[in-house]
């Protein structure tokens, strides 16, 4: 029965060639043969290391044991006990330093797919829930009286059908299709977990920002009989969810179906509020009537090199150039929102936002280097978008710093000044410093460079919330990291605003740790 | 939600609409911008707060149709909405504790110029009003002027309104007659801002202007309203958009606000074309 391979079961991938041209999903996940071989690689360890390196702690093992048994629909159910958003943690989550880090199956071969497994799981769900969705859609009565008939004709003599009349077969089509209605209705409900008949609210608790921090903690407190409503500065919610990560990694119609579920559930979303400027955090505290704030606004302002030429057009930071794409989505033809088609493009940096915009300049033509000041080895990005951007034919340039982004007599980008690195001793953070190997410089041409080397917190709601202290290095200050708390009696804050910029399953952790915190918080009041 | 409730035109191809936001209008200050949407999918453009009812709960926006989205506002009546309407954005202009200004607007740029006059004026401050525009025909905002002004000067490029000149060479001979400002508040085209920055330098007077760069989110995420100020970088959106004349770095400005002059140019000729097919529709 368990499937012994030291392999995991490949994940199927669209061809690198086609896929650098558009902007679909490049994974197409597990199909249900897949899930169940995959599967069968978990031996079910009793002490489920695995949970351990969850931030969110979701029942790995026993998740994994309804696809062994082809229960799909509850692994599905299972994982979301934990985590309320499996279809976008499935596809974006490092799991290779969390949950498979410490599989026990890792410690020869490869660990147990369990990522790949949370997102068939998610993605099953959503698939038989949309074919539900469209089984409603497409009662009609004609169709349904044909039906009909074609039951009558089965079951009974042509004499039967003789003695009954037309509104005795639509009476009987109606109440099919009434019975088809409610029947699909409840399913949907029982799985979307929608609370009918809510008892009186517990308190009411806002929200700030609807990336994966806030989008969790407003899931866990509705779901725990508050009221939630969450601000969101853009016009579309789901914070780097929507603008960040591109369609091709996460499809911006699974975020929305996690926002619609949220909505359905109870949950008010504000777009269009910058809190600090629209509303500040204490009006929500007093004038709005909210009983606490769970700040989660996200990584904040971008950081530049401060090197000449950073001024010069044909520079972005990679927010800019990603919100352009996804947010706005520039590379669809007419689009509103402008966006430069690079030809040759320097991506800076090695994390996944540099992947991620490596990867869009790819599809919107470019040829695509990715510059990066230590070697693939310290790349701190997930592997497997590592890997994907190899396979599109993105070419990374290791062991570079960039002194110079030059510029033609119009300003515009015309190449990058390049410091040739090497490691040197092992730093504070136990990883070997790049430093300068004297006197090697290259120059590379190019007509874009898209800057992705971090960010920095956003001081906007810091500095108009008398109270709120911030850490250092500008963050909001977290006097308990397990439960979010602040400086600032009723406000919480989690994710990148906190910590700086890390992963959505973190933000996620917080943002769940928060909400118990906040449900107790509320409480005790 | 972001009704237009009224809708002037100003000159030829300048409009202020007045929009149901009261959010925005509870708290919205001179100096300080909102971001909209005219449509679903559209482009997010930043405009500058032009005057805000609290009660009413509405705020206005002067515009000049430059590009798609403006020509596809141009086109909305009253009773219209807009997609979105955020804000308000960006840090108020700072007007405590000035005795005496001169503000200096520069065509569209007297929509910005005119809220901060007003602000100036009502807290008792001597305003000095410099305006300019191309020719007679393209002044805007004449009376508003004239009760947020002590002295109010009108310049036309051409000589049109009998006033022949650029808004510097008033500025400049005021300076040379030996008057002195706590603040001297332009907003109007770069160059415009840069001549009158490089008038005051000598002088060392404080010169405050309004910079209005190329923006996406509004809120310091982005980083695409990036300037260089002291030879510092500083975005727009969240440090400004006012900034100390003398430090900005005006030359980049203009080069990095030309990014897409060319697309642009494009999709304005496309709405063009669209919006005349419907109207002969």
């Amino acid at each position: 029965m368990a499937n012994m391979s030291l392999k995991k079961m490949p994940m199927p991938v669209r061809d690198p060639q086609l896929r650098a041209t558009d902007f679909k999903e490049v994974a197409l996940g597990y199909s249900e043969d897949d899930a169940i071989q995959e599967a069968n690689r978990c031996l079910q360890c009793l002490h489920k290391p695995c949970v351990g390196g969850c931030p969110v702690g979701v029942p790995i093992p026993e998740f994994i044991a309804c696809i062994q048994n082809h229960d799909f629909r509850q692994a599905y159910s299972t994982i979301k006990t934990a985590n309320s958003l499996p279809a976008i943690c499935g596809r974006v989550c490092p799991q290779e330093n969390q949950c498979e880090k410490y599989c026990v199956r890792g410690v020869k071969g490869e660990p147990v797919g369990i990522g790949r497994l949370e997102r068939f799981a998610a993605d099953y769900q959503s698939k038989t829930l949309d074919e539900l969705v469209g089984a409603v859609n497409e009662v009609e009565p004609s169709v349904i009286v044909e039906r009909v008939i074609a039951e009558l004709e089965k079951d009974h003599t042509k004499s039967f059908l003789n003695t009954i009349n037309a509104r005795v077969i639509q009476e009987i089509a109606a109440d099919a299709v009434h019975q088809a209605t409610e029947t699909i209705s409840e399913s949907i409900k029982s799985r979307v977990d929608l609370k009918e008949d809510r008892p009186a609210s517990r308190g009411h608790v806002a929200v700030v920002g609807s990336g994966p921090a806030g989008l969790t903690c407003a899931g866990e407190l509705n779901s725990n009989g508050f009221t939630v409503t969450i601000f969101e500065a853009f016009h579309t919610p789901g914070g780097v969810l929507a603008y960040g990560i591109p369609e091709f990694r996460l499809p911006k119609s699974i975020v929305r179906q996690e926002c619609d579920n949220l909505r359905q559930a109870g949950v008010v979303f504000t777009t269009n509020a910058v809190i600090g400027r629209t509303l500040t955090i204490d009006e929500l505290l007093t004038s709005e009537g909210y009983d606490a704030v769970f700040v989660a606004s996200g990584a904040g302002l971008p950081n530049f090199l401060e090197i000449p030429g950073e001024s010069a057009l044909g520079v972005y930071s990679a927010n800019e150039f990603l919100t352009r794409v996804n947010l706005m989505k520039a590379y669809l033809k007419g689009a509103d929102t402008p966006i430069y088609r690079p030809k040759r493009c320097v991506v800076i940096g090695g994390g996944n936002v540099a992947m991620d915009a490596a990867r869009c300049a790819k599809r919107l033509g470019a040829d695509v280097h990715i510059v990066y000041r230590r070697t693939m080895a310290e790349l701190p990005a997930r592997h497997e978008e590592v890997e994907h951007a190899e396979e599109e034919g993105i070419i990374f340039d290791m062991l570079r710093n960039p002194l110079e982004i030059l510029t033609d007599e119009n300003e515009r980008v015309r190449g990058l000044l390049l410091q040739k690195m090497e490691l040197g001793e092992i730093d504070g953070k136990g990883r070997r410093r790049p430093v300068p190997i004297e006197g090697a410089t290259e120059e590379i041409e190019c007509d874009c460079v898209i800057v992705a080397v971090g960010t920095s917190p956003n001081p906007l709601i810091a500095s108009t919330t008398p109270g709120l202290e911030t850490d250092r290095h500008g963050c909001v200050h977290v006097v308990d990291e397990s439960t979010g708390a602040t400086s600032k009696l009723g406000v919480f804050a989690g994710g990148d605003i906190a910590t700086g910029a890390a992963t959505v399953i973190l933000a996620m952790g917080a943002g769940k740790a928060a909400a118990s915190a906040i449900e107790r918080y509320i409480s005790e009041k | 939600m972001y009704a237009i409730i009224k809708k002037e035109q100003l000159s030829e191809g300048v409009f202020r609409i007045t929009v149901h936001a009261p959010l925005v209008a509870k708290k919205a200050k001179p100096g300080q911008f909102i971001i909209l949407r005219v449509t679903e999918d559209g482009e997010r453009i930043p405009l500058t707060v032009g005057g805000y009812d609290r009660e009413r709960g509405t705020v206005s926006v002067m515009f000049q149709v430059a590009g798609a989205t403006t020509k596809k506002l141009a086109a909305l009546k009253e009773g219209d909405r807009l997609t979105d309407f955020v804000g308000p954005l960006g840090r108020p202009t700072e007007i405590e504790g000035i005795r005496r200004a001169c503000v200096i607007g520069g065509g569209v740029g007297c929509a910005i110029a005119y809220p901060i006059a007003k602000a100036l004026h009502e807290q008792g401050t001597d305003v000095t009003v410099i305006i300019g525009f191309r020719d007679t025909s393209r002044i805007i905002l004449e009376d508003e002027f004239k009760s947020a002004s002590t002295t109010l000067h009108i310049l036309t490029d051409d000589g049109s309104n009998g006033n022949k000149g650029f808004v510097t060479a008033a500025l400049g001979d005021l300076l040379t007659a030996g008057e002195t400002y706590d603040d001297v508040i332009a907003i109007g085209p770069i160059m415009m801002m840069k001549a009158v920055a490089e008038l005051t330098r000598p002088y060392n007077m404080k010169t405050t202007v309004s910079m209005n760069p190329i923006m996406i989110d509004g809120t310091g995420m982005c980083g695409g309203c990036r300037l260089t100020v002291g030879g510092q970088t500083k975005f727009a959106c969240v440090d400004g958009p006012d900034f100390d004349g003398h430090l900005v770095d005006f030359d980049a400005a203009a080069k990095r606000n030309g990014m897409y002059r060319d697309s642009e140019k494009a999709d304005y000729e496309h709405a063009c074309r669209l919006l005349e097919n419907t109207e002969v529709r």
